[in-house]
């Protein structure tokens, strides 16, 4: 009896991160970062470079070619690029199948609006922080229905430090974009002896 | 008097307001009817024509009004605002919820010193603009060589960029003691702390003496030395009595966790301002909160906690 229990215990705990991984990999968007308890609505993610997506208008008809290079184009992407450049280039998170998606390690495909769990991969601390509530920034109600943003909406993937936002409007909805600046500061307080007396 | 002052009585230039030294509770009625007979026939000439002042000169303290006199308070802060902004507003007075405690959590390591909390709770909440310029959030850039000092801080910091080398930054606003000095302090009871945990102030009852702005140890107490200057078109119109409604001169104001906002669900204002996400929210009881996760999970630690204040506002590294 004791070693059927011990077994089931074991059971549990191998199947325990498993389960707990597929429940966040098949996460829809309305149940990414928290259990669902409270409804969770996640911001408009924020705009692609002009012109650029759906990246299979032009990919659709190159060559596939996954050898890591220089590449002749995209040098926007490639100038700023400063996500660990010694080690990972675009492939490893762009799909060279798909163009319009992007893959886990495990070669999952991931649509870009779900890219959290592609970041989740090697962040996992930010990941769990930010389901919780504690990494990001929440909007709406404390008590109840909440906008959450997203990885991208604060770090470009492509130079990931957080520098600043910009609000932008994607599709009649407000929500913000990574820039590449630093934020200004507002102005300073008035010191005591410039008020007014 | 411009339109945009308030009645006489009310901003301290008109009849004297009712600024007995009265601290003992027992004492209050006393106090009330000595109003009532001694001083009612001075006040009665003084306030001729201004029915609300008059009501307001001999209004019981807002806990101890019934519903409809609470009804009676909130439309005449109405027609009062109409007066002075030519603006229809809302003000409520909306109750602490039970099983509510808030919690609130600012994040150390994130905040990068932008200052937009500041200007967004300036204009949620109604504070004066200009002479006197009023902020309730105070951020310091402190040096992380020396970490969280006094000594080596600074509030008036500019720059082109933040955060600068070398530099974090440290907002500091009411830290909703449950302790807290300014109340023990108030020698009329004009400011109390609410079941929910905000310490407010009824600025019908504060007389002005700035005795809770010296005992407060973080200088999150703030005073209208001059009737605010409040462009009507930036009035804040959603108010609750006892937090944005629009102050008259003379009187002690302070963060208040935005309360006409998170009485009815919502964040504060500079909670969802803040562009790194560095402000968290919510209620202490509920294990489920983002604040909870954040005192299970993270480095958290209280400013000034050597004074015993207990605040209900939480410092921590988030990484």
């Amino acid at each position: 009896m004791p070693r059927t229990i011990a077994k089931l215990v074991l059971a549990a705990a191998l199947l325990g991160p498993a389960a707990t991984g597929r429940a966040a990999e098949a996460g829809t968007p309305a149940a990414g970062p928290a259990g669902g308890r409270e409804k969770l609505v996640q911001a408009e993610t924020p705009p692609f470079s002009e012109g650029i997506f759906p990246c299979s208008s032009c990919h659709g008809d190159l060559p596939k070619n996954g050898a890591r290079r220089e590449l002749a184009f995209h040098d926007e992407q490639q100038s700023i690029f400063s996500h660990d450049p010694e080690h990972l280039w675009c492939l490893d998170c762009h799909d060279l199948q798909d163009r319009d998606v992007l893959h886990l390690i495990n070669g999952t495909k991931v649509p870009f609006a779900e890219s959290y769990r592609l970041c989740g991969q090697c962040h996992g601390d930010k990941l769990r922080d930010w389901r919780l509530g504690i990494h990001g920034k929440r909007i709406g109600q404390w008590d109840g229905a909440k906008v959450y943003f997203l990885c991208v909406n604060c770090h470009n993937p492509h130079s990931p430090r957080f520098k600043g936002v910009t609000n932008v409007v994607v599709e009649g909805k407000a929500t913000v974009a990574p820039s590449l600046e630093f934020l200004k500061p507002e102005p300073r307080p008035r010191r005591p002896e410039e008020q007014r007396r | 008097m411009s339109s945009r002052r308030w009645p006489a009585g009310e901003d301290g230039e008109g009849a004297p307001r009712p600024a007995g030294p009265v601290q003992v509770e027992e004492l209050a009625a006393g106090r009330r009817s000595f109003l009532r007979t001694a001083a009612a026939g001075a006040a009665v000439a003084a306030l001729s024509g201004c029915g609300d002042s008059l009501e307001d000169f001999f209004r019981r303290r807002f806990k101890e009004l019934s519903p409809e006199e609470v009804a009676r308070v909130l439309e005449r802060v109405e027609r009062r605002n109409k007066e002075r902004f030519g603006k229809d507003t809302t003000v409520r007075a909306d109750g602490a919820r039970p099983g509510v405690e808030f919690g609130y959590g600012l994040d150390i390591s994130r905040c990068v010193g932008c200052r937009r909390c500041v200007y967004a709770c300036v204009k949620e909440n109604n504070q004066s603009r200009e002479h006197p310029q009023i902020h309730w959030i105070q951020v310091l850039e402190m040096e992380k060589d020396h970490g969280v000092d006094l000594a080596h801080a600074d509030l008036y910091y500019e720059a082109d960029a933040v955060p600068r080398p070398g530099k974090f930054y440290f907002p500091v606003q009411c830290q909703q003691c449950r302790n807290p000095p300014c109340v023990k302090t108030c020698p009329t009871q004009a400011t109390w702390k609410e079941p929910d945990g905000i310490v407010v102030i009824d600025y019908d009852w504060c007389i002005g003496c700035r005795c809770c702005m010296s005992a407060c140890p973080y200088g999150a107490r703030h005073f209208n030395w001059a009737v605010p200057t409040l462009p009507p078109e930036e009035l804040n119109p959603d108010q609750h009595y006892l937090g944005n409604r629009p102050r008259p001169k003379g009187v002690v104001e302070k963060c208040t966790f935005c309360i006409q906002r998170t009485r009815r669900g919502r964040y504060p204002a500079c909670v969802e301002i803040c562009p790194v996400g560095a402000r968290k929210f919510g209620n202490l009881l509920d294990p489920e909160s983002e604040i909870r996760k954040v005192m299970e999970t993270k480095r958290v630690f209280i400013f000034k906690e050597d004074l015993a204040t207990h605040p209900q506002f939480y410092y921590f590294y988030a990484t």
